[in-house]
């Protein structure tokens, strides 16, 4: 199977906002209190190249799922630009963006909810065929379906064709969602936690086929995953969102081993290690991540800080290098970027430029 | 030598199924703990993990059929059923349930929900029983004051600390925690896992810690017994299991798990575990099983000593100079 | 491409014919008040599809006396017209069975078509839909049907249409909180996020899903049409040229049976009927039973596990 990689960027996401209104209730909505916004992504900028794996990883609530759902046209944008193979995304209507939604396939979490539980293997398969017509006569399609049982490593694909999920195991599950998802030939793949929900003991075979899939040229993936070490052993770069912003980005060996963000520090240092040997003390940060609704003033991670200055609370900081001329490693904080690039916080918080 | 506090001989659990079959969920499980010990028990999901702590509660439904024995300080709480267990169950031995969010009566105060076991067992009442509340309510690290708050004022990690605060309500000695953590994210995991240390060896309580995730075991406890296909297939201390492990399964099961800073390929074990609703032959983990040799296939190895407290159930132990 | 994920004991399974959702037999075969709605009702539809070739005497011809005893002979006795009763009563099965079907057909019919509309697309379809159902769901069946059927004229066809338009609201109901969930389902957001349209979602995704619960209540409303249709034929408003269970007990109880004391030419039509009725709920009952798993829940007893003695490790060791 031939790359496809060119060394331009796949996917190429600008300043993205999502916001969802809050409701009001009816008291609110009879005092007509202002209608309030959750700014579950607020200005979000990141590009996966073919055969590159973009890990998202964050708590939940942190927006990586709504950024995700934003990519695949799934939620409308406020703003922000979306560029799939140099096309701005936003900007299409339904029919256009169709034949584009054929080249960006999502992997679900729970592959127990995500297959149809009364279609054969090879019915699940074929339907993204059937729906975007493609592939013209039967022999075409199950030609397809096979191929893609084969990339997914379903083999032999005979004895998995005919099969119903619920006598397949969760791993095998996952592996004919991704088979599915492979049927139309994507170009990104966009997998939300797609381990989750299996045991362990499948776990790796999963990530190590998503891997092999993008380490052949075939795709570009980007995998949203609150498992810091998943991401740390299977992705090239890993950018860490906290409350609709990406703290710190950059190469997956980087981020786990020499961590800038005080945020993205306190984050690995809470994850169990295997070794039982290795007992560090969790930096466990008091509470809880805020609610989107009300974002904290200044850089949104202060209150929760354990280093946070009094400039934290007015300044706003935006990704920049953490070191001079360093383009492949950058952090949000006043801290890290030294003299770098901040601005102030201004009456809106739409992110960007 | 005084009694251990736990001790469970050959525990077995059998569900009925549709047409007069059944499932040995549980099928000979055996291990003791001291007081103030902290035992992981490890497994994938329908290894029986939980169904066994289930059956050490006496929490299992009607279509349960249980066997063995449950030695609660030297006395067999099982061997009586429901009506011995229930005068132990809460007092002795209570549960913090997987998803404990839903543990929780929406209509109900936190604090009167705390309340409700001590008032139902007799160790407090009134007044008494609410200033209790309130004192565990702090020690979970909540604060009193947030007792007299309903659940779904609680954020998802309050109710987790609220359902501990519940589970030591009558002053226990032995707390069985089912998967405490599994649909929370790792900064509040360790807010969770912090907690239950903390109490453990503030309280001196003695913590079974229940899950599919062998890093938290390795942070969190001393020992563990890794289960497979309704068995305890490795027990011993953690930092042996990890560094030393004597059955492939708990090897493969570390292999399989990625660490942060962890070199190695991490690699998936093939196949499935084996189903439990028809006799095994054998080795349960032989299909799967990387070592597996011709005695595998047809007898079935029991648990045997290899180390000091250290106990593993593999035929590889008896060939010297093999290890798993 | 090489390794090979084929589990122990899967490799040489066949596939099963089945999908997971083909409960219907399963329901059938655990459930004994499912088998014996089942076995009522399948009888039944056999004598009304045999009966022309069962009946033992024609439904026209006199055989003898008027109100003649059972004898062995005729076992259910004669009617007013000297008739044969086990032939009346098989026809009757006939004509009833029928307008109980077909009835519920178009009840089934209107009601989950409005259920998957509104449930479907929710919004403003779903308040329409929801409010004319609540309309249907306040007339008082009876009363209504009785006009409609004098009004329209006595007819099997009237007879089925009345019943069938007054019977479709709790289906649409039922049918309408199912699709609600089903379309919440993550696979047909799966489906609709890959670009299946409305068609295709709701015809291969979400009343495949339905269908069981559908079917479940298709053979309860078979039962309320049968009962219905009886009501309305003893009430003098069925086809006067066919014989339904509910004419026979009309007829019977116009030429005095009761008074004379001719209790089989009324009670086998009635007893019938409520064999019919029974069967049906019996088996759309535990289907539906079966389809919803809060009613299965085991904890809520007051019951609790059992102890069983360890008769040695000897068995499980081998």
């Amino acid at each position: 199977m031939s790359g496809r990689d060119d060394g331009s960027a796949l996917l190429e996401v600008q300043g993205l906002v999502v916001t969802y209104p809050v409701r009001r209730g009816i008291v609110g909505a009879l005092r007509r209190r202002p209608r309030r916004y959750v700014h579950a992504v607020d200005g979000v900028s990141l590009t996966v190249r073919t055969g590159e794996m973009l890990a998202l990883v964050g708590e939940s609530g942190c927006g990586k799922t709504t950024t995700a759902q934003a990519i695949l046209g799934m939620v409308p944008t406020v703003s922000g630009e979306i560029m799939f193979r140099g096309e701005d995304v936003t900007a299409l209507g339904p029919r256009a963006m169709r034949p584009i939604r054929r080249k960006m396939q999502l992997v679900y979490q729970d592959p127990y909810e995500s297959l149809d539980p009364r279609f054969r293997v090879r019915a699940t398969v074929a339907e993204p065929l059937r729906i975007h017509r493609v592939g013209g006569s039967k022999d075409d399609r199950d030609r397809r379906v096979v191929d893609a049982l084969q990339r997914a490593e379903m083999q032999p694909p005979e004895l998995y064709a005919d099969r119903y999920p619920h006598e397949l195991s969760g791993g095998q599950r996952q592996r004919v969602a991704i088979a599915a998802s492979l049927v139309l030939d994507p170009e990104l793949l966009v997998a939300d936690e797609p381990v989750s929900m299996l045991d362990v003991s499948v776990r790796a075979g999963v990530l190590s086929l998503i891997d092999g899939l993008r380490r052949r040229g075939d795709v570009g993936v980007l995998m949203i995953t609150h498992d810091l070490s998943t991401a740390a052993h299977f992705a090239d770069r890993i950018a860490v969102m906290y409350l609709g912003r990406i703290v710190e980005e950059g190469p997956a060996r980087e981020i786990v081993r020499d961590p800038r963000h005080p945020y993205t520090k306190a984050l690995l240092s809470v994850v169990p290690k295997r070794d039982p040997r290795d007992r560090t003390t969790p930096q466990i940060l008091s509470g809880e991540t805020p609610n989107p609704v009300d974002v904290p003033s200044g850089c949104r991670f202060h209150p929760r800080c354990p280093v946070a200055e009094d400039r934290c609370r007015s300044i706003d900081p935006r990704l920049a290098p953490v070191e001079p001329g360093r383009g492949d490693h950058s952090a949000a904080c006043v801290l890290v970027s030294g003299e770098g690039e901040v601005r102030m916080m201004a009456g809106d918080s739409s992110g960007g430029t | 030598m005084s009694s251990p506090l736990l001790e469970v001989r050959d525990l077995h659990v059998w569900f009925d199924l549709p047409r007069h079959r059944e499932l040995h969920a549980v099928q000979g499980v055996s291990f003791e703990l001291e007081a103030g010990d902290r035992l992981g028990l490890v497994g994938e999901s329908g290894c029986g993990k939980t169904t066994a702590i289930l059956a050490v509660m006496g929490l299992l439904p009607p279509s349960a059929s249980v066997a063995g024995s449950v030695l609660l300080d030297g006395e067999n709480v099982l061997v009586g059923g429901e009506d011995s267990v229930r005068p132990h169950r809460w007092v002795d031995v209570a549960m913090v349930f997987q998803g404990a969010m839903n543990a929780l009566n929406p209509v109900k105060t936190v604090a009167s929900q705390i309340a409700e076991p001590m008032e139902l067992h007799g160790t407090a009442s009134g007044a008494d029983a609410r200033r209790r509340a309130g004192d565990l309510l702090e020690m979970v690290g909540i604060g009193a004051e947030a007792g007299e708050r309903y659940p779904h004022e609680f954020s998802g990690v309050m109710r987790q600390r609220a359902a501990i605060a519940m589970a030591l309500a009558c002053g226990p000695k032995l707390l069985l925690a089912d998967e405490p953590t599994t649909a929370l994210d790792v900064m509040v995991q360790a807010q969770i896992l912090e907690l239950l240390v903390a109490l453990t060896k503030d309280l001196g309580l003695t913590l079974v810690l229940v899950t599919h995730d062998l890093p938290v075991v390795a942070q969190v406890c001393d020992r563990a017994a890794v289960m497979y296909a309704g068995e305890i297939v490795e027990s011993g201390p953690m930092d042996a299991l990890f560094h030393e492990p004597r059955h492939p399964y708990t090897r493969l099961l570390f292999a399989a798990t990625p660490d942060l800073y962890g070199e190695d390929e991490v690699l998936s074990i093939p196949g499935a575990p084996p189903r439990l609703d028809e006799p095994l032959v054998g080795c349960p983990f032989r299909p799967r099983c990387d070592r597996a040799f011709d005695r595998c296939v047809t007898e079935h190895p029991s648990p045997k000593p290899v180390a000091e407290r250290h106990m593993a159930a593999c035929h590889l132990n008896d060939v010297p100079a093999a290890s798993a | 491409m090489s390794r090979l994920f084929i589990e122990p004991g899967l490799a040489d399974a066949e596939p099963s014919k089945r999908a997971r959702g083909s409960l219907l037999w399963d329901v059938v075969r655990e459930r004994p008040s499912a088998a014996i709605g089942a076995a009522l009702l399948g009888t039944f539809v056999l004598i009304a599809v045999f009966a022309r070739l069962i009946e033992p005497y024609g439904i026209h011809q006199q055989v003898g006396p008027v109100f003649q005893r059972p004898s062995a002979h005729h076992w259910l006795g004669l009617d007013d017209g000297g008739v044969d009763m086990v032939s009346l009563l098989i026809e009757g099965a006939r004509i009833s069975l029928t307008v109980g079907f077909a009835a519920a057909l178009v009840a089934t019919f209107i009601g989950g078509g409005i259920g998957v509309l509104a449930g479907y697309f929710g919004g403003w379809t779903d308040v329409v839909l929801m409010r004319i159902t609540d309309y249907f769901l306040v007339v008082p069946d009876v009363p209504l049907m009785i006009v409609v059927a004098a009004i329209w004229g006595p007819s099997l066809f009237h007879i089925i249409v009345v019943i069938g338009i007054l019977l479709w609201t709790t289906t649409a109901r039922i049918i309408r909180a199912q699709v609600k969930s089903v379309r919440e389902r993550v696979y047909v957001k799966r489906a609709r996020s890959l670009g299946a349209g409305n068609f295709r979602l709701i015809f291969r995704h979400v009343l495949p899903q339905v269908a069981p619960l559908m079917i479940a209540n298709v053979v309860l409303t078979i039962a309320v049409a049968i009962f219905d249709e009886t009501a309305l034929a003893f009430l003098g408003l069925g086809d006067p040229t066919s014989t339904s269970w509910g004419t026979i007990i009309e007829h019977a109880f116009l030429r005095t049976a009761m008074s004379r004391g001719a209790w089989w030419a009324i009670v086998p039509p009635g007893v019938c009927v409520a064999l019919v009725v029974m069967g049906c709920y019996l088996l759309g009952q535990a289907i539906e039973d079966a389809l919803n798993p809060r009613l299965r829940v085991a904890h809520l007893s007051v019951k609790t596990f059992r102890l069983r003695p360890l008769a040695g490790r000897s068995e499980e060791a081998v």
